[in-house]
């Protein structure tokens, strides 16, 4: 890492963590879920950036930690968020497990498929199971009976929304950090180059004596862990869980982050995931035909802008930077 | 008894419409290599037109006469397709499939709120289609006679695209294109010309689909994208790019789903992903298909 982006790292990570003192408990919340999307983005990105893997089903392990934390409070009783992120983690992990062995035997579009196909078959048990799973009412996982930190802290009482927040933010923000340090240490190490160079040139890793499925399984898995995470994460914060979040329209929202973002750039998916959710928010609010808008976004995105939002300003940086030295 | 024979007409009648949503989503991508997502949106804008139509037709046309409505709402689906093939997916031919996949699937997400946006969120119907044909017994218990000229409308359709693919000079230029496009324009071939052919051709099939279905069932939103996924599982059984992929792959899944649905009905649509998973994990290109 060069130090100008390390320098760059630190100021956005100085923001980040002054927000709450500037910003309503509504902005903070906000913010708190552009975090949890953007672990997902990050996830999702190793598979489609630095693999090559287009994956339509990560509603499939975004639902999997959700449903994990709602149905172990329900179930079980337990109210500590360690608890239900370790319990998540197994939970999204092992389906990640069993549907990448199936996924990554295939590339390109039949790997987009078959992610499609099994995330539908999480969300149609999840609708159709509806004694366990609570059906399309979903299951609720209230902040107030939420415990942080191994019991430390815990929000006893409705009126506590706005200190669950304030902490809450805290507590997303450093598992942020921690994922991303995490998902630059794994883009960076031998592992990651080799899935870049699968990603680039199959046949020629192949014939370095890389075990591509082996490779591809394991970048499944960790991008499966990712976004089974941010499920995690979210749920209480949303204090619900519905078949929603497992259905095709909650993949696509995560193909949509790292579009945005710029998917051939470690930092493109996070931005791409921060800036969808205000948009989605805001967007919402004013026109009731979000989905055209988005749609229409997307296309244009793709046609004219592939490298995305942060990419196209590293971009227009670049130039920027030669037109400089040019004229000096 | 009775209820066998009506379940496999009901079976044969769902295999017709999934034929020929399969057979179009094939099509495209056996000559331009491209999957396209919202081939379920053509679907669901074929239904919304043929509604549409039928109800603003009822009272000038004698019921049975609405029936011309269906292969318009077809064809009005397949001007769209015309329109959208040189405006929108020609330039990414050439682009990795990762962007075709999301252009594609921008696509989807445009139309179905464009459904929404000119029809409304009630569903449309047009069952009166369905009442003029009135019901005709089958082993003792009614059926309506429209599904079963549906199911003939199918079987025309099959046999139909058959000839055009085989035994036609365009259908020939269409399969030389669709092994090897930079060939067939060296021969002098007009490619951009079949590809626009071809993809207005599957939005055809497509439109003709939810035209089929709409008088027994309903216009809803979120029947495009409903339709796509089991499109999919259909394909992926059959093999993608292949018409006889698409008919068994229809005729498969239509029985498991009829089935599924009369003794198991949770599991309905997961155990048509355990077929295509265990297809896909058996045969990877499907009953039917080439290696890519």
């Amino acid at each position: 890492m060069n130090r100008r982006r390390a320098a760059l790292a630190a100021f956005v990570l100085i923001v980040l963590a002054l927000v709450p003192a500037f910003a309503g408990t509504y902005q903070t919340q906000l913010l708190t879920y552009g975090l949890t999307l953007a672990i997902a983005a990050l996830g999702f990105n190793l598979l489609l950036g630095y693999t090559g893997l287009l994956s339509f089903g990560h509603s499939a392990y975004f639902g999997a930690g959700a449903y994990a934390v709602a149905l172990m409070m329900r179930y079980w009783g337990i109210a500590s968020m360690e608890l239900f992120i370790l319990g998540g983690i197994v939970f999204s992990a092992a389906l990640a497990a069993l549907f990448g062995v199936v996924c990554v035997r295939h590339t390109r579009i039949f790997f987009a498929i078959l992610t499609l196909a099994l995330s539908q078959v999480l969300w149609t048990l999840a609708y159709k199971f509806f004694w366990i799973t609570g059906g399309t009412d979903g299951l609720r996982v209230p902040f107030s009976k939420l415990t942080l930190l191994g019991g430390l802290v815990d929000f006893p009482g409705a009126d506590a929304f706005a200190r669950f927040i304030s902490f809450y933010y805290y507590y997303v923000l450093v598992v942020f950090c921690v994922c991303v340090a995490l998902m630059w240490l794994i883009v960076h190490s031998p592992f990651g180059k080799t899935l870049q160079a699968i990603r680039d040139n199959e046949t020629r890793a192949r014939f370095l004596g890389v075990r591509i499925w082996r490779y591809r399984w394991l970048a499944f898995l960790v991008s499966g862990i990712f976004t089974g995470l941010a499920g995690i994460l979210w749920v209480p914060l949303n204090g619900l869980t519905t078949p929603d979040i497992l259905y095709w329209p909650q993949s696509g929202k995560i193909v949509f982050f790292a579009v945005l973002g710029g998917f051939r750039n470690f930092s493109g998916p996070i931005v791409g995931a921060v800036i969808f959710n205000y948009l989605e928010v805001y967007a919402i609010a004013a026109t009731e035909y979000w989905q055209l808008m988005l749609g229409a976004i997307l296309i244009i995105l793709v046609t004219f802008l592939p490298a995305g939002i942060v990419g196209s300003a590293a971009r227009l940086g670049e130039r920027f930077k030669r037109k400089e030295r040019a004229s000096a | 008894m009775e209820i066998v024979a009506l379940q496999v007409l009901n079976s044969l009648f769902y295999a017709a419409v999934l034929f020929l949503i399969a057979a179009g989503l094939s099509l495209i991508f056996g000559v331009m290599g491209i999957v396209n997502m919202a081939h379920g949106s053509f679907y669901a804008l074929g239904a919304y037109i043929t509604a549409w139509s039928v109800a603003a037709a009822a009272g000038a046309f004698a019921p049975a006469a609405l029936f011309i409505f269906l292969p318009l709402g077809a064809i009005a689906v397949a001007l769209i397709g015309l329109a959208i093939e040189p405006t929108l997916i020609r330039p990414f031919y050439r682009r990795p499939e990762e962007y075709q996949l999301l252009v594609t699937f921008g696509l989807l997400l445009v139309l179905d709120d464009v459904i929404r946006l000119v029809w409304g969120g009630t569903p449309l119907t047009a069952s009166r289609l369905v009442d003029s044909f009135g019901l005709v017994q089958v082993g003792g218990l009614p059926y309506p006679v429209y599904n079963l000229l549906m199911i003939g409308v199918g079987i025309a359709a099959a046999a139909a695209l058959w000839a055009f693919v085989y035994r036609t000079k365009f259908g020939v230029l269409l399969r030389a294109t669709a092994q090897d496009r930079r060939m067939a324009a060296a021969l002098g071939i007009d490619v951009g010309r079949i590809y626009v052919l071809a993809f207005g051709l599957g939005c055809f099939m497509a439109g003709l689909a939810g035209a089929i279905v709409v008088p027994s069932q309903a216009a809803v939103l979120g029947m495009g994208v409903e339709v796509l996924v089991i499109a999919f599982v259909v394909v992926v059984i059959g093999g993608l790019g292949s018409l006889e992929g698409a008919l068994v792959g229809a005729l498969i899944v239509s029985a498991l789903r009829t089935i599924t649905i009369q003794f198991w009905e949770e599991f309905e649509l997961a155990a048509l992903y355990l077929i295509a998973a265990i297809v896909l994990l058996i045969r990877p290109t499907g009953l039917f298909g080439r290696k890519a």
